[in-house]
């Protein structure tokens, strides 16, 4: 174990399954001689070459769908979007290319690849630049949709989805690039589908992806300090979902608030309390409860964006409504 | 029996089309033209513009753009009797640039087009019954009955679609280009789009790639002069489409699309251009469509006197069937027969994927995704 950033830690997965692979390749907006808009490819370029790490022209329609065609001939891509944000630019390759190829072509084209880059909120840029994407993607058949939420998750979860033969969302959040958490060393994976319970509870769980994991956490800290003991389940993949992993733990607690950044119209939130709902009605105690980000454009005055997004106060106060302690 | 009969007759006639491509001596254009010289005494066939065409040969060429004229007529008369269903874009007037383009590329070069796609994977060598059972949604088709008229796909045959979004094409023909580059195995991507679909912005991040790392890609616009029921004047300020590369770089030239000799001409310099490393070409095939842009459309955007001028003095089939008996090296009644012949295939190709069965219900579920999941929801093979 060392202990290095979220950005070191997917620079990390990228590298060790390029240097394991020569049908990998990363390509986007400055990954490679500016090492990366948000320095997550730095020094790439200088171990793979510029065949390997390619910069391209601002053209994220083009590249989404070279990558598509490269991943169909058989290598395996990883295309950087600056931020998903411009993803949707490129909506046609993933949507109605890459997701559907497989099924499209009765089976005979794969299209292993990954599309990654910073998603949800950053900092004070307003509403073009802080959108959560993830439930579009989700909504879905034939893509996966990963989101770590620690530097670990960031490593295991990336290299896994490069292997994946599939075709991964993979969303990382910008917030987060900074981070520093215990990696492993050397080659780390972590299945794609699988739950991680971030911090064991009896009493109500919370359930959170990305920035919002660390969210769930602190206020499972303050709800500690009230006498509540928060289960925190992160389910990394949004889709597939590990359901089972969700239902085991509102099982055991009879209560969940499920968190999320972005809207709340649709959500995974929407999701994911549904399928409570229809799976686990009898244990629970009081209805699911959402915290979600304001259904608005992400505003840039300070104040009003602190307000747009979900805060570990709301998600405090939603605990000790569902748990009856408001 | 009966099944086998047709097979082998349907395969005759494919088989003869792709061994004369790969027997060729003119089909070698990394190089030799001696050896097509040396050919040329010893074999029936005719020079053009410096090019030596055996006899062989023109016959596949002319056998193949009349099955697949005849093949689309069998596709619109099943359509009307509602054996197709959905969206059916019929190539009929185009043969020349399905065939003539086919004879140019060597089976390893990748090709994709849009959803006007029965003729290209014909003459890439896919069996006719399976591009049927494909268009009747039967458990045979080309995908498995999961794609219909606009999604034919054959991987071995390395024609990869048969894509529904106009334009959506390109930046994957450029992606297989790509992927020809870093692995250095030198084939080249034959990227096809209409005039319609030139106009979408991807084509033209498409190019600025294309030629910015030198991708063996050609790019082939269909210019068959209505983009749907928009004529190109109408749709485009440049209607010249081979020039649309210039701010690219890249270099363009038009052909007429309804001369098959020509189209395997240009195209033959088009992907030595591209395989030599000199990056992308674009090749406008001038041509048309005699049919409506589908199968509900009555195409009352054009006058008869036009659609008349291209069908009976323009059309591509007549015209090698002219050059062929002018060079003695066919007749007018061997063309009948042959016309006869095919016809009865082409019945049998429809009555033999007709045959067949309905996919089996449990396919919907099959090939979403590769590396599945077990217990996360959405649960492989279920719902709820």
């Amino acid at each position: 174990m060392s202990k290095i950033t979220y950005r070191e830690a997917l620079n990390q997965a990228m590298c060790q399954e390029m240097e394991r692979d020569n049908r990998v390749f990363l390509m986007g907006e400055e990954v490679a001689e500016y090492n990366g808009a948000y320095k997550v490819s730095q020094g790439m370029l200088d171990k793979f070459g510029p065949s390997r790490v390619i910069d391209t022209p601002i053209t994220e329609l083009g590249f989404a769908g070279l990558g598509v065609g490269a991943a169909m001939a058989g290598l395996r891509p990883i295309i950087e979007f600056m931020t998903w944000n411009f993803a949707i630019l490129a909506a046609d390759q993933i949507v109605n290319a890459a997701a559907k190829m497989k099924y499209m072509t009765g089976g005979q084209y794969d299209c292993p690849m990954v599309f990654r880059g910073a998603g949800g909120a950053a900092a004070r840029v307003s509403s073009q630049h802080s959108q959560a994407f993830e439930n579009w993607y989700a909504n879905i058949p034939g893509l996966k949709v990963v989101m770590p939420s620690n530097p670990a998750d960031a490593k295991g979860l990336l290299a896994a989805s490069i292997r994946d033969n599939d075709t991964v969302i993979f969303i990382e959040n910008e917030i987060n690039y900074g981070d520093i958490g215990e990696v492993p060393e050397g080659e780390y994976i972590i299945p794609l589908g699988k739950a991680d319970i971030k911090r064991v509870g009896k009493d109500i769980t919370l359930i959170a992806h990305s920035r919002m994991t660390g969210y769930a956490l602190l206020a499972a800290e303050e709800l500690a300090k009230q006498g509540i003991d928060a289960e925190v389940v992160d389910p990394r993949t949004i889709r597939p979902l590990d359901e089972a992993t969700i239902l085991a733990s509102v099982a055991k607690t009879n209560r969940a608030v499920v968190i999320e950044e972005g809207w709340r119209f649709a959500g995974i939130g929407a999701e994911i309390s549904a399928r409570i709902m229809e799976k686990a009605f009898d244990d629970l105690d009081a209805p699911v409860a959402r915290v979600t980000g304001k259904d608005v454009p992400m505003p840039y005055a300070a104040n009003l964006e602190n307000y747009a997004l979900p805060s570990v106060a709301e998600i405090v106060e939603a605990a000790r409504v569902t748990c009856n302690r408001a | 029996m009966f099944y086998s009969l047709i097979f082998s007759i349907t395969k005759v006639a494919l088989a003869a089309f792709l061994d004369a491509r790969h027997d060729s001596p003119s089909l070698n254009h990394l190089g030799d033209s001696m050896a097509g010289k040396k050919k040329q005494q010893d074999t029936a066939g005719m020079t053009q513009e410096g090019r030596f065409y055996s006899a062989e040969r023109l016959h596949a060429m002319h056998d193949m753009m009349l099955y697949i004229r005849r093949f689309e007529e069998k596709a619109g008369q099943m359509y009307g009797l509602k054996k197709i269903g959905g969206f059916c874009h019929l190539c009929n007037g185009q043969e020349a640039v399905c065939v003539g383009m086919e004879e140019a590329a060597e089976p390893t070069d990748y090709m994709m087009t849009s959803y006007r796609d029965h003729g290209h994977i014909l003459a890439r060598g896919t069996d006719g019954v399976a591009v049927m059972a494909e268009l009747l949604g039967r458990e045979g088709g080309v995908v498995g009955g999961k794609g219909g008229s606009m999604h034919m796909f054959d991987v071995e045959k390395n024609f990869a679609g048969g894509n529904g979004i106009v334009g959506e094409q390109v930046p994957i023909g450029t992606g297989f280009a790509f992927a020809s580059k870093y692995r250095d195995d030198k084939r080249v991507s034959i990227t096809i789009m209409g005039d319609g679909g030139v106009n979408q912005g991807a084509v033209y991040e498409s190019f600025n790639m294309a030629a910015l790392w030198k991708l063996p890609v050609v790019f082939v616009i269909e210019n068959n002069q209505y983009a749907m029921g928009t004529s190109l004047i109408r749709a485009s300020a440049e209607t010249h489409l081979y020039k649309r590369g210039i701010s690219f770089k890249v270099p363009g030239i038009q052909v007429d699309g309804m001369d098959v000799l020509e189209v395997e001409r240009k195209m033959a310099e088009a992907i030595e251009h591209a395989r030599s490393g000199k990056g992308p070409m674009i090749v406008e095939m001038m041509t048309y469509r005699y049919r409506g842009h589908s199968m509900s459309d009555p195409a009352t955007y054009r006058t008869r006197d036009e659609v008349d001028e291209w069908r009976s003095g323009r059309d591509p089939i007549v015209r090698l069937q002219k050059q062929m008996i002018e060079a003695g090296l066919a007749t007018e009644a061997e063309f009948k027969q042959k016309d006869k012949d095919i016809k009865k295939e082409v019945v049998a190709v429809a009555k033999a994927a007709e045959a067949q069965p309905e996919p089996d219900l449990s396919k919907l579920w099959d090939d979403i995704l590769s590396d599945e999941v077990p217990n996360a929801y959405p649960y492989p093979r279920q719902v709820g």
